[in-house]
């Protein structure tokens, strides 16, 4: 037998150690749909629990929106469940291309392709587009996927500093002598909810000849003032040469993503992605369920702008409750911890409570950088937020870490 | 001279990869294998040295051992600079 028992201990010994660490990972089992307010089972086998949630990354609400709903019920009867094909076989419905128009409208580019996630964009634009004569050079924070992809492309690889411009373009310096330079950045920072300064990032590609990526996932739907995303902020729309970005965040949050910009890069990746070439097209009910987003957002920031209002309600509750948090204006609010322990007892105390958020730590974030990840949503009314605020007091009391500083709770709970 | 360029070495990976300035590094911390230069980031150290010492190394002996201290590296570089 293959599958020997000596291989069968060798992955338990290997899943013990990852136990033994503190870095297994339990799924929480969700009974509703998503929303503010969840029906959970945590852990197995419990009664389902009401719980306010406040980690999720259903930025304006639409995860669960009737209209949206209703939308992708229309497009299942009127298209149907799937369509076992790749896009360039027969899987390109005239809604396919009917949202790939909408995002190049909305993201303010030249064209644009769906993929089945942004994961998958990420990892087949940069093989499409570079070869081993190019640079890709990535700031230090970006998501996995975009490693990910950066690992499947010959190019050579460097990164600067976290949002450091001046170690930027040394890089760009250092690599002048490639043939094209692609600089990579996410628009948000999903684990510090900061954001990429793109102005800046422009004039320095503009100056060095280089290209630039902005990974949009935790932006596109709700960051700048039509909520078209980071670039949108920084005021340099149609400069940015590939967006890529998710519909399993703001826009709808079922699944699908897409890479947009320059029209021939684009098409590169008609042409040789592996994940457009080799992978399924988007079912027909999620593509007419984000059409319906881009219907709702497109010429209304309404569910942008209450967005905005309770970030900063909730920013500065929990900054006048005397909480360490990340800076920055996003709805991504990292409560500071450091400890990894700390970390997870915050987040079960915090669910006794009522509320749901997830404690992050090593090796998601940096040694000693472990946090409470809180996301807020256009979905969450004033109470929900104070009822979660309140929620974080009474824990924070308990641990005696409100008006602390990173160094006092250091020095309590250790690194 | 080696000493110098053990210098010259340990304080371009401390400007170039250390994000916190209260880590210490010495000439046998464990570079790659302990997490502070990633496998992304060896290229820089490794065009730092071609462009400071005048040499080439080839990829096949850019390994994330070869690179995996300063001491290591500085055995690295004299092989080539020997040449």
């Amino acid at each position: 037998m293959a599958y020997s028992d000596e291989t069968r201990n060798m992955y338990e010994n290997t899943l013990q150690g990852i136990k033994d660490a503190g870095l297994f990972k339990m799924e929480r089992y969700i009974n509703s749909p998503q929303s503010a307010e969840i029906l959970v089972e945590f852990p197995e086998g419990s009664p389902l629990k009401k719980v306010i949630n406040i980690c999720a990354n259903n930025y304006l609400g639409l995860s669960s929106h009737p209209e949206v709903i209703k939308a992708a019920h229309e497009g299942l009867d009127s298209r149907g469940y799937g369509m076992s094909s790749v896009r360039f076989i027969c899987g390109t419905q005239d809604i396919h291309k009917e949202l790939e128009a909408r995002i190049t409208e909305f993201l303010g580019t030249e064209d644009t392709i769906l993929f089945p996630s942004c994961m998958d964009a990420n990892a087949g634009v940069f093989e499409a587009i570079l070869t081993k004569d190019d640079v890709m050079i990535s700031d230090r924070l970006v998501h996995a996927s975009l490693i990910d992809g950066m690992r499947l492309c010959s190019a050579v690889q460097d990164t600067y500093k976290h949002n450091d411009m001046a170690h930027l373009e040394e890089k760009l310096k250092l690599h002048a002598d490639k043939r094209q330079k692609l600089v990579i950045c996410d628009g948000v920072f999903s684990m510090d909810g900061d954001t990429a300064k793109l102005d800046e990032m422009v004039a320095l590609c503009d100056k060095y000849h280089a290209m630039i990526l902005v990974d949009e996932s935790h932006s596109s739907g709700f960051i700048g003032k039509t909520g078209r995303g980071t670039h949108e902020k920084y005021g340099v729309m149609g400069k940015i040469d590939i967006i890529t970005t998710t519909f399993g965040k703001g826009l709808g949050g079922a699944s699908g993503g897409c890479v947009s910009g320059r029209k021939e890069l684009v098409e590169m990746c008609r042409q040789k992605a592996r994940p457009y070439l080799f992978s399924n097209t988007i079912a027909p009910v999620v593509v007419a369920g984000v059409l319906k987003v881009m219907d709702l957002i497109m010429h209304n920031p309404e569910r942008r702008n209450k967005l905005e209002t309770n970030t900063a309600f909730w920013r500065k509750g929990l900054t006048e409750a005397g909480f360490v948090l990340k800076d920055g204006d996003t709805p991504i609010v990292p409560v500071m911890l450091f400890n990894a322990k700390l970390a997870q007892d915050f987040s079960r105390d915090l669910y006794n409570e009522g509320v749901y958020a997830i404690g992050f730590f090593f090796p998601v974030v940096p040694q000693s950088q472990a946090r409470i990840r809180t996301q807020v949503s256009a979905g969450h009314e004033m109470h929900h937020l104070e009822e979660a605020l309140a929620a974080f007091i009474k824990v924070g009391k308990k641990y005696n870490i409100l008006g602390k500083t990173k160094q006092e709770i250091i020095e309590m709970y250790g690194m | 001279m080696e000493s110098n360029m053990k210098d010259i070495i340990l304080n371009y990976v401390i400007a170039e990869y250390l994000e916190d300035d209260s880590e210490t590094l010495t000439y046998d911390s464990p570079l790659i294998s302990g997490g502070i230069v990633d496998s992304f980031s060896m290229v820089s150290l490794k065009r730092f040295l071609e462009n400071r010492y005048s040499i080439s190394i080839p990829d096949d002996e850019a390994t994330p051992e070869a690179f995996d201290s300063v001491n290591k590296i500085c055995v690295l570089v004299e092989k080539f600079t020997s040449k």
